[in-house]
């Protein structure tokens, strides 16, 4: 019966164009307007990241302390901070960390998380068992209280931060990971995989991981969001990196003093962390959906 | 002879036991021969297709006792990677359901070409070149764009024959195919068997059919293994099984078979069900469902016996002469 159907689809349909899934799915998403802006957001947001020293009109670093907690202004568009610094300049300095920590927090929790998982997932039993009781051992913890206890371990510093941001999101990577594998392995085509003389990795890595990508890159997106604003918290704690090196999140925690004098110290910072998490979640969100070929109109 | 299977045991521990979904089977295939393996659902059949293959998830599954043998070599006594070096170069094996036997997200280019990568040391393009000529092999029409498609643009009958490509693109000597038939409708289903019939001339290769499809086993096979709860109850040539069949379970399946040329208000059917695999009887598996059955066959388990030259495992011919029956 299913058979029928199927041939029965090909028989009216003709014969389909010949289209690589990931032009599909660019086609699909560039019908999303959210995830579109999404992803506009985040271009500007690299470039700024790349040539951010060209765009800055003072020093993120060196302040006037006479001119400290000025209001906008035209010579400060987005005001100054108790040092008397250029926030404006400083939110530039920050972009290029906040996207970092972002990026390469998740790949490495990614990668750890695809590899914990697919082991995990493919070869079950107590591989399976070791595996996602530590996961599990690393969740029962709030994430950023954990962090705190890295980083008391690690030391201070923006690339500590991103171990400890990496270590306490693995699991939702590893368990992601090893959902979406139990639900392919047991497929036919694994079986031919393995009939035609592949080893374990190259069933687990070729055949069967390009198969589960959707969710996980979905989830990897979303991720740069939350270390993004990980990163952030743990800057307001004072914890990752520091001074004078400017980044969002201790900039607001370093402004928290002020907030009702100059509110504009945090407000500026508080916007581009939102507006940076807003563009990851939104192509996240828009990238699922073309991912999901039930959802394609 | 080519594949030699002596006394294979394969065994699955379930919840509550031990399964032994194969349990001492023998048989033999020569060059160029195509031998079927006949039983109902789990007779044991696909279990010793993927026993030879050592494709038995493990756990639960092992293979307990025997000997496969090769050209001559026992390919349980392998190491993986010699087994990987052997599977889909020199063994391969095609599927059931060629809905899911193909990976969804690569061309089907690409995976006839890996094969022929891994195994034959060739490049991207020769494999390529290979996969095109293999496409034209198996009778899909312009092969050239075809081989860019994805599994999902093809009908079922066009992905079996693509899964014929891949199996067939190293040149092995042996095919194993498990129900190659079963999902496709009747009319792709005599194509594919026409078109693996057409390819084993033309290549050499062996095969090793496992199927429950009386019609196909008549069709193609040179000889029969009907398995019964996983064991072999009868050996023979096709002609010796279809005019002649020995053991009273495979007359049973004959006779279910619906003729168009006689008529029947009722289909004939083997009465009961078989036994459950965690809990055999003590004597002959088929006994309850045997109308031929004698006290003995309920207390032993029949040794398979030599008569008129063909194999069979029931306690009728164990004292019988030949041609007293």
């Amino acid at each position: 019966m299913e058979l029928n159907r199927e041939e029965n689809v090909m028989l009216e349909g003709g014969v389909e164009k010949t289209s690589s899934p990931w032009r599909n799915i660019w086609s699909e998403l560039v019908k999303n307007k959210a995830a579109m802006v999404g992803l506009s957001i985040i271009v500007i947001l690299i470039l700024i990241a790349l040539f951010g020293k060209y765009l800055m009109p003072y020093d993120p670093n060196t302040g006037v302390l006479a001119e400290s907690l000025q209001k906008p202004s035209s010579a400060h568009i987005f005001g100054t901070d108790e040092q008397g610094r250029d926030i404006f300049s400083r939110i530039i300095d920050g972009t290029k960390i906040s996207l970092r920590v972002g990026i390469t927090a998740v790949a490495i929790a990614l990668t750890a998380g695809i590899i914990f998982g697919s082991f995990a997932g493919y070869y079950g039993g107590k591989i399976d068992m070791y595996i996602m009781r530590l996961m599990d051992i690393i969740l029962a913890f709030p994430s950023l209280l954990l962090a705190i206890a890295f980083m008391s371990a690690l030391g201070k510093g923006i690339d500590k931060a991103i171990i400890a941001i990496s270590i306490v999101t693995i699991p939702e990577y590893a368990r992601i990971v090893r959902g979406s594998i139990l639900s392919v392995k047991e497929n036919e085509y694994v079986q031919a995989a393995k009939a035609i003389g592949n080893n374990d990795m190259g069933i687990i890595f070729k055949h069967i991981l390009p198969n589960v990508m959707s969710p996980i890159i979905v989830r990897a997106t979303l991720g740069i969001s939350t270390a993004i604003l990980e990163t952030s918290a743990l800057g307001f704690l004072g914890l990752g990196i520091q001074p004078p090196q400017a980044e969002w999140g201790s900039m607001l925690g370093a402004g928290r003093g002020y907030f009702y004098n100059a509110p504009h110290i945090v407000l500026f910072p508080g916007i581009a962390i939102t507006i940076t998490v807003l563009a990851f979640n939104l192509f996240g969100d828009g990238l699922r959906d073309a991912l999901d070929p039930k959802l394609r109109k | 002879m080519l594949l030699q299977v002596k006394n294979l045991k394969t065994q699955f521990k379930v919840k509550g036991g031990v399964v032994n979904a194969v349990d001492g089977v023998d048989f033999e295939i020569d060059r160029g021969e195509v031998v079927s393996i006949v039983g109902e659902s789990g007779s044991g059949k696909s279990v010793t297709s993927l026993s030879i293959m050592g494709l038995i998830p493990n756990p639960p599954g092992k293979v307990i006792d025997g000997e496969i043998l090769f050209k001559g070599e026992d390919l349980l006594k392998k190491t993986k990677k010699e087994l990987q070096n052997i599977r889909g170069n020199e063994i391969s094996m095609i599927f059931q359901e060629p809905m899911t036997s193909l990976n969804p997200v690569f061309t089907i280019g690409k995976q006839i070409s890996e094969a022929l990568i891994k195994h034959k040391n060739m490049s991207r393009e020769e494999a390529l070149k290979k996969s095109i000529e293999m496409l034209e092999l198996v009778g899909i029409p312009s092969p050239e764009k075809r081989v860019k498609d994805y599994p999902h643009q093809l009908s079922g009958g066009m992905r079996q024959r693509v899964m014929i490509a891949m199996a067939l693109a190293c040149g092995p000597e042996l095919l194993i195919a498990d129900e190659p038939t079963t999902a496709l409708d009747v009319t792709i289903q005599a194509q594919i068997l026409d078109l693996m019939l057409k390819l084993k001339d033309k290549l050499g290769t062996s095969i090793l059919l496992i199927t429950h499809d009386l019609g196909v086993v008549a069709e193609v096979s040179d000889r029969v293994v009907v398995m019964y709860c996983g064991k072999v109850v009868e050996k023979g040539t096709v002609m010796e099984i279809f005019e002649r069949p020995l053991h009273p379970y495979t007359e049973g399946l004959l006779l279910s078979i619906p003729r168009v040329d006689e008529k029947h208000d009722k289909l004939f059917m083997i009465p009961g069900v078989v036994p459950n695999p965690l809990n055999m009887p003590k004597g002959c598996a088929f006994a309850d469902r045997c109308h031929r059955c004698e006290e003995i066959c309920k207390k032993e388990v029949p040794p398979l016996v030599e008569y008129e030259g063909r194999q069979v495992r029931c306690f009728r011919y164990l004292n019988h002469k030949e041609g007293k029956v």
